[in-house]
């Protein structure tokens, strides 16, 4: 128990500020995650042959090959494509982006892909009937879409993605390859400083179940206020 | 684009994929053992067989498999009896510990989808082998487990290919697997997209073909 003491002697203050870098980078990964899906929804569900192959290239190529391959693209990739971009807009110099940015980027894009596949399945599953009683009564696109489709399609939607954000939580584990410094990591270092790895991966364990059974209770929740009335 | 580096790292890169293969086979042969223990545990009547196959399945489904490797890994080495006994015979080379973790994780979500197939059975089944007196061990082995099998095909279809890509993790134990020898190539050469490309397609081509077997096999026990 020494071992987890706050303060300079042990490693708990160290592991709860790694557990709440493992939150952010989920957080923000699974938001960048929907922002993919809002571009790829629709273009799934679009009558449009060729925007619908970019849609399925993006979810298959995603679904197909392993995070750790994505991470690995982005961490050695990342700094050379923006690099590019800027060498365009005339800008030349070294530019480093930090382990976050580009680990939330990759896991987002991930977690955009099964977002995509979820909210595609929950809105073709609405009724027919709620897009055409919306198209007769003559209501204006953005408000048949947040007002009508939307509501019923995060109902539908909500136990799927959270089965998303379990996998989203989960991948955050793999970005600890490219030294951001979260549970694994943390638990990699004081590992190593204290020849004691059972002890810290098996508390890393733990924190990732609590983590994960916090977050399941909170999202049962959401999803009984979601299916009220039904 | 590098295309010399593309032709030239596709032999490395396809002689890795032996590897991903190996231990893609092994894990699922010993996790579907393991995963079919486990489903019978879990429909068992008694609590504490139950209890323990839901602790087992909760915990391998609830963490990432890196800290399950991890653990396994850089873990269990550090206990003096497990260096003293016959265990560490395997627990030392990381290609055995990858396994072992490949395959309890596995196991846990095989379990898990061949329960809920055990849950769909319609009971007028196997009351019906009841009534007609066949012994229950043949209703199990003979009404039920065909009948969960075939329930589970899609799912379970899924699940090999998330362990497909579940064995990439094999290279932060220090294995050459097809993830191992593609970072190694970008690192050397820092061209990372390049071999992304050739790695992910043999990734995507495994994908199809894992894909396409389980759709040939839902075809042919579909009723």
């Amino acid at each position: 128990m020494e071992l987890l003491a706050f303060g300079k002697t042990g490693w708990g203050d160290e592991l709860f500020i790694a557990t709440l870098m493992t939150l952010a980078v989920s957080i923000t990964a699974i938001l960048i995650g929907f922002l993919f899906a809002l571009i790829f929804t629709p273009l799934k569900l679009s009558k449009n042959k060729f925007l619908n192959l970019i849609a399925n290239c993006y979810t298959t190529v995603i679904r197909g090959v392993p995070e750790l391959l994505v991470i690995y693209l982005f961490f050695f990739g990342g700094s050379g494509a923006v690099m590019f971009v800027a060498s365009i807009f005339g800008y030349n110099d070294y530019i480093e982006i930090n382990a976050f940015i580009t680990g939330s980027f990759a896991i987002g894009i991930i977690s955009g892909a099964y977002s995509t596949e979820v909210f595609r399945g929950a809105i073709q599953s609405i009724d027919k009937g709620q897009f055409e009683a919306s198209k007769v009564l003559g209501l204006k696109k953005p408000i048949h879409f947040f007002k009508v489709i939307m509501p019923q399609m995060l109902r539908l939607a909500l136990p799927n993605l959270s089965n998303v954000w379990q996998i989203t939580l989960k991948d955050t584990s793999l970005i600890s390859v490219t030294g951001l410094v979260e549970i694994m990591r943390q638990s990699y270092i004081a590992a190593g400083s204290t020849r004691d790895p059972l002890f810290f991966y098996s508390f890393a364990a733990v924190l990732y179940l609590l983590l994960t059974f916090i977050s399941m209770k909170l999202i049962n929740r959401l999803e009984i206020k979601y299916s009220r009335g039904y | 684009m590098d295309l010399d580096l593309m032709i030239s790292s596709f032999p490395k890169l396809l002689n890795a994929t032996l590897i991903t293969l190996k231990l893609l086979s092994v894990s699922l042969v010993v996790g579907l053992i393991l995963g079919i223990l486990f489903s019978i545990m879990r429909i068992n009547k008694n609590p504490i067989i139950n209890k323990f196959a839901y602790g087992y399945s909760y915990f391998f489904r609830g963490t990432p498999l890196l800290v399950q490797i991890f653990i396994i890994y850089f873990g269990l080495g550090q206990l003096e009896f497990i260096r003293s006994s016959f265990l560490w015979i395997f627990l030392k080379e990381p290609y055995w510990c990858a396994i072992i973790a490949f395959s309890l994780n596995t196991g846990a979500y095989t379990s898990e989808i061949l329960r809920s197939a055990f849950e769909t059975i319609k009971p007028g089944l196997i009351e019906a082998g009841k009534s007609l007196g066949i012994q229950s061990k043949i209703i199990f082995f003979k009404i039920q487990i065909p009948i969960a099998i075939r329930q589970s095909l899609p799912a379970y279809g899924n699940e090999i290919i998330l362990m497909l890509k579940g064995t990439s993790l094999a290279s932060t134990v220090t294995l050459m697997d097809l993830t191992g020898v593609a970072k190694y190539i970008i690192s050397t050469t820092f061209k990372p997209i390049e071999v992304f490309i050739v790695a992910g397609g043999i990734y995507l081509f495994l994908t199809f073909l894992i894909h396409n077997l389980i759709k040939f096999l839902e075809k042919k026990y579909s009723f």
